[in-house]
C-alpha cells in the first residue's frame, strides 16, 4: 500500500515521499520520534502520522467475511441471505408492491420523480406512515425522517393517511383473524405523527448539513427506517450558476445517502421534480439535475400520466426488472387503482410477500 | 402571539460564522486564514477538497464538518408537535376558509397558511371574483370567521373593483355591511399596488416583505403573476429562468409570514412543443392526445412554476358549466367542483365534488375558443 493514498494532510504526505518512506510497510517499525526527526515535524504529528498508517494497513477487520483473497469482501451468498431477510416498505398499492418486490428497499437509495401534482409528497407520506407498520401486521414498526424542502409537507394529509391506516389495521383483524380472539389496535393518528422527525430546510447549505448531521442523528434513534427528501431538487435548481459546484455537491450527498442506507439498513427515498430536454427531434420530459445525477441512485421509480390514470414506471433497478403499475391517490393515500379491491388483500401480500422470502432463504 | 413573531423571520443558517461555533481554535483559525468564513463556505466544498486547501488530514476534517453540519442543521421537530403548534396558534390550524363548503372541506379547512395556493384559467372565468371575496373573508373580524387583519392586493392588470368588492361584502354578509362605517372599515383594511412595469412589481415585493409583520397583514394576493414576469416558459433552459428570483421570494415570503399567499396565473393555447411524454413512454400510445388537447390551454409560468406552488385550483369553462378543480394539492384527492359567480362572489352549485382520477383533472378547458389569452 502507498503512502500517497494515506488520508492526511497534503505537505505531510510530501515530506514522507521526499524522506524516502513510499510505502506503508516502511512506516511499520519506526518510532514517533525518529520520523519526527527525518521529517522535520514535531513528535505529536509523527504520531499522528503513524496512527493513520497503522489503520489502514491493519491485518484483522471486524467484518465476519472468510475471507483471505480481498480484505473486507463479503461473499454474494451471504449478501444474497442478506437481502432475501432484508424488510421492505408497502406503498400500500397491491400492483405497485408487485413490481417493486415487495415494496421499497430498506437498503437502497430510491429516486421518485415525476411532474407537479403526480403524487410524489402523496408516496412519501405514505412511506413515512407506512414505516410505523407494527410487526404483527407486516410492518416494519420503525420511524421516519421527512426532509422538507419546499414547504409541501402537509400535517392535516398526514393525519388522513395515518387514520386510513389504521382503519386498515383494524379491517384486517376483523377480516383475517376472526377465529382468534379479538385484537384491539392501539394506536391513534397521533402516536403515527409522533414518529415523524421533520425537517424544514431553506437552502442548499442547510440540506448538506442536515445529510452530514443524520449519521450522527440516526445512530441516536436507531428505530429510524425511512429518510425522505422532498424534494432533492429545489435548492440546486434555482440560481445555481456554477454547474460543476453542483454536480460535485449533488455526488457528495447521493454517496452519503448510500452509505447511510447500507450502515443503517433503511430506505433512503430522494424525491425529484421534472424538467425538458430536446431529445429525437422534439422536447420530451425527463428527471431534473441533469446526466450526472441520474447515475447517482440506486433505484429510480418515475410516476407519469398514461391514458387515464396515474402510473409508476421503474426506469432503474439493479434487481428488479423494468416494469410499470398503475396506482391511485384516494382520500385514505396511494391506493391501488382497482375500485374493488379489499384493502386488506393489501397487507395480507405484503405479509404473505415477506414471508415467502424468508422460507425462500432457509432453503 | 409573541412567541409565533418570533419564530417568523429565522437566522439564515447558512450564513452562521464559523468563528461563533465553538470549533477547536485551532481548526477555527485555519478555516478564517484560508477565507471560509461561513457555514456556507465550508459546507460548498468536498472533504478532499478542504483537506488540500487547508492542509489537514481526513479525520480532522470530517470532525469538522460534522460539528459544522450539526450546528447549522436547522432544529427538527415531530409532525405531531407541528400540527399542535399549528393549532394552537394559528386560526384554524391554518387555514383561511373560503366559505365554499365542498372547496374547504377538500382543502382540510380552506386556503392553507404559508406557501402558494395558484388559481388558474383563461379570462373572465371568475380569478379576480375569487381574490376579491377572499380578500373580504381575511379582513372580517375573527368573530364573523375572518383573520381580522389586512390584506396587501397586487393588482398588476388594474382588474381590482372596489365597487364590485363591497358588493360581494354587501351580499354575502349583510349583516356586517349594514352596520354603520362597517364598509369603510373593511374596506379600509385592504391595500392596493397597482405597479406597471416588471421593476416596479419587484419593488413591491422588497416593500410587502419589509412590512408584513409590522402591520398584521393575513393575506397576499398576487393578480396575476404572469403579466409582469416573463411571457417565456421555461423549455428546455429553465436554469435561467426570470421567473426564479420572485418565484424563491414569494415562497419563502409565505414560508416566514405563515399567511396564505394567492396568485393567479394566466393560461395559453398548447402548442406542439410542449413535451408530455418521457423517452420511454411509446409515442404511438399517445396519439390520442393532441386531439383530445385541440381545445385545451396549458398554465403559463412553466413546469419549474407548477411545481413551486403547492395548491392549483384550476378554473375552467366547459359546455357552458364552469368548473373549480384541486388540480394540486398534498392534502385532497382531485376532485372538481361545478360554480357559478353572482352578486355575492362565488358559490358552488353543489358541495359534492365530482371525484376525477385521470388526467382530466390538470386540462384547462377553454370556452371553445382557440388562440392566446391574456
Amino acid at each position: 500500500m502507498e503512502v500517497s493514498s494515506l488520508p492526511i494532510s497534503a505537505s505531510h504526505r510530501a515530506k514522507l515521499i521526499s524522506a524516502g518512506y513510499i510505502s506503508i510497510s516502511s512506516l511499520s517499525s519506526i518510532s514517533p520520534a525518529h520520523l519526527a526527526r527525518d521529517l522535520g515535524i514535531s513528535e505529536n504529528e509523527a504520531t499522528g502520522i503513524l496512527k493513520v498508517a497503522s489503520q489502514r494497513g491493519g491485518p484483522e477487520r471486524t467484518i465476519p467475511s472468510h475471507h483471505s483473497i480481498v480484505d473486507g469482501a463479503q461473499t454474494a451468498w451471504d449478501m444474497l441471505h442478506e437481502e432475501e431477510s432484508c424488510r421492505r416498505i408497502t406503498t400500500s398499492c397491491a400492483d405497485l408492491d408487485d413490481i417493486l418486490g415487495g415494496g421499497i428497499s430498506c437498503k437502497e437509495v430510491t429516486e421518485i420523480g415525476g411532474v407537479p401534482g403526480i403524487g410524489k409528497t402523496q408516496l412519501g407520506i405514505q412511506l413515512a406512515i407506512n414505516v410505523q407498520i407494527p410487526l404483527e401486521y407486516g410492518g416494519l414498526a420503525g420511524k421516519a425522517v421527512y426532509i422538507d424542502t419546499e414547504g409541501s409537507f402537509m400535517v392535516e394529509r398526514v393525519q388522513q393517511v395515518a387514520e386510513a391506516c389504521i382503519k386498515d389495521m383494524q379491517e384486517y383483524d376483523s377480516f383475517l383473524r376472526k377465529d382468534l380472539p379479538a385484537r384491539q389496535v392501539n394506536l391513534q393518528a397521533n402516536d403515527f405523527l409522533a414518529n415523524i422527525y421533520y425537517f424544514r430546510i431553506c437552502s442548499y447549505t442547510e440540506q448538506i448539513a442536515v445529510i452530514n448531521y443524520l449519521e450522527k442523528f440516526i445512530s441516536e434513534h436507531k428505530d429510524i427506517k425511512v429518510v425522505i427528501v422532498d424534494s432533492i431538487t429545489f435548492h440546486f435548481r434555482q440560481d445555481f450558476d456554477d454547474m460543476a459546484l453542483r454536480t460535485r455537491l449533488l455526488g457528495g450527498m447521493a454517496l452519503k445517502l448510500m452509505k447511510l442506507a447500507k450502515k443503517f439498513t433503511l430506505a433512503v427515498i430522494l424525491l425529484n421534480q421534472v424538467t425538458t430536454k430536446y431529445s429525437g427531434g422534439s422536447f420530451q420530459l425527463t428527471l431534473a439535475l441533469g446526466d450526472s445525477w441520474s447515475h447517482a441512485c440506486t433505484n429510480r421509480i418515475i410516476l407519469y400520466w398514461n391514458g387515464n390514470g396515474r402510473y409508476a414506471h421503474i426506469d432503474k433497478s439493479p434487481s428488479i426488472r423494468s416494469a410499470s403499475a398503475p396506482y391511485a391517490v384516494t382520500g385514505r393515500g396511494i391506493r391501488n387503482l382497482a375500485s374493488n379491491c379489499k384493502r386488506v388483500k393489501l397487507i395480507l401480500r405484503a405479509r404473505l410477500a415477506h414471508d415467502e422470502h424468508i422460507c425462500r432463504s432457509l432453503i | 402571539m409573541r412567541k409565533s413573531v418570533n419564530r417568523v423571520w429565522r437566522r439564515v443558517m447558512a450564513n452562521k460564522l464559523i468563528s461563533e461555533m465553538g470549533l477547536p481554535k485551532s481548526i477555527a483559525n485555519i478555516f478564517a486564514a484560508r477565507n471560509i468564513h461561513t457555514a456556507k463556505d465550508a459546507l460548498s466544498l468536498t472533504e478532499f477538497e478542504l483537506m488540500e486547501l487547508l492542509d489537514v488530514g481526513l479525520a480532522e476534517v470530517t470532525t469538522a464538518v460534522s460539528s459544522i453540519s450539526e450546528i447549522s442543521c436547522p432544529p427538527y421537530q415531530t409532525a405531531l408537535s407541528l400540527l399542535e403548534q399549528r393549532m394552537h396558534n394559528e386560526h384554524l390550524a391554518g387555514h383561511l376558509p373560503t366559505r365554499l363548503k365542498g372547496l374547504d372541506a377538500a382543502l382540510c379547512g380552506g386556503i392553507p397558511f404559508g406557501v402558494i395556493t395558484e388559481l388558474v384559467g383563461p379570462a373572465g372565468i371568475g380569478k379576480t371574483q375569487f381574490c376579491l371575496k377572499l380578500s373580504l373573508l381575511a379582513s372580517l373580524p375573527s368573530s364573523h370567521g375572518g383573520l381580522d387583519g389586512h390584506v396587501v392586493y397586487v393588482d398588476t392588470e388594474s382588474k381590482f373593483s372596489s365597487r364590485r368588492m363591497i358588493e360581494i361584502g354587501v351580499n354575502s354578509f349583510p349583516e356586517i355591511f349594514q352596520i354603520e362605517g362597517m364598509a369603510q372599515q373593511m374596506a379600509g383594511r385592504i391595500l392596493v399596488l397597482q405597479p406597471t412595469t416588471p421593476t416596479e412589481f419587484s419593488e413591491c415585493l422588497q416593500k410587502i416583505k419589509d412590512s408584513l409583520l409590522q402591520h398584521h397583514v393575513k393575506l397576499l394576493v398576487i393578480d396575476s403573476m404572469a403579466a409582469l414576469v416573463s411571457g417565456r416558459d421555461g423549455q428546455g433552459q429553465c436554469r435561467q429562468h426570470p421567473l426564479g428570483w420572485h418565484m424563491t421570494f414569494i415562497k419563502s415570503l409565505a414560508e416566514f409570514s405563515r399567511i396564505p399567499v394567492v396568485v393567479t396565473n394566466q393560461v395559453r393555447s398548447h402548442s406542439g412543443d410542449d413535451p408530455f411524454h418521457y423517452s420511454f413512454q411509446d409515442s404511438r400510445q399517445n396519439l390520442d392526445f393532441p386531439t383530445t388537447f385541440d381545445s385545451h390551454l396549458v398554465a403559463a409560468l412553466g413546469i419549474p412554476w407548477a411545481h413551486a406552488v403547492s395548491i392549483r385550483l384550476v378554473l375552467e369553462s366547459k359546455s357552458g358549466q364552469r368548473f373549480i378543480k384541486v388540480a394540486k394539492s398534498s392534502m385532497s384527492p382531485p376532485v372538481a367542483f361545478t360554480f357559478a359567480i353572482s352578486a355575492s362572489g362565488i358559490s358552488l352549485l353543489h358541495d359534492d365534488g365530482i371525484e376525477m382520477t385521470g388526467p382530466e383533472i390538470n386540462a384547462i378547458c377553454g370556452q371553445g375558443n382557440s388562440g392566446l389569452f391574456n
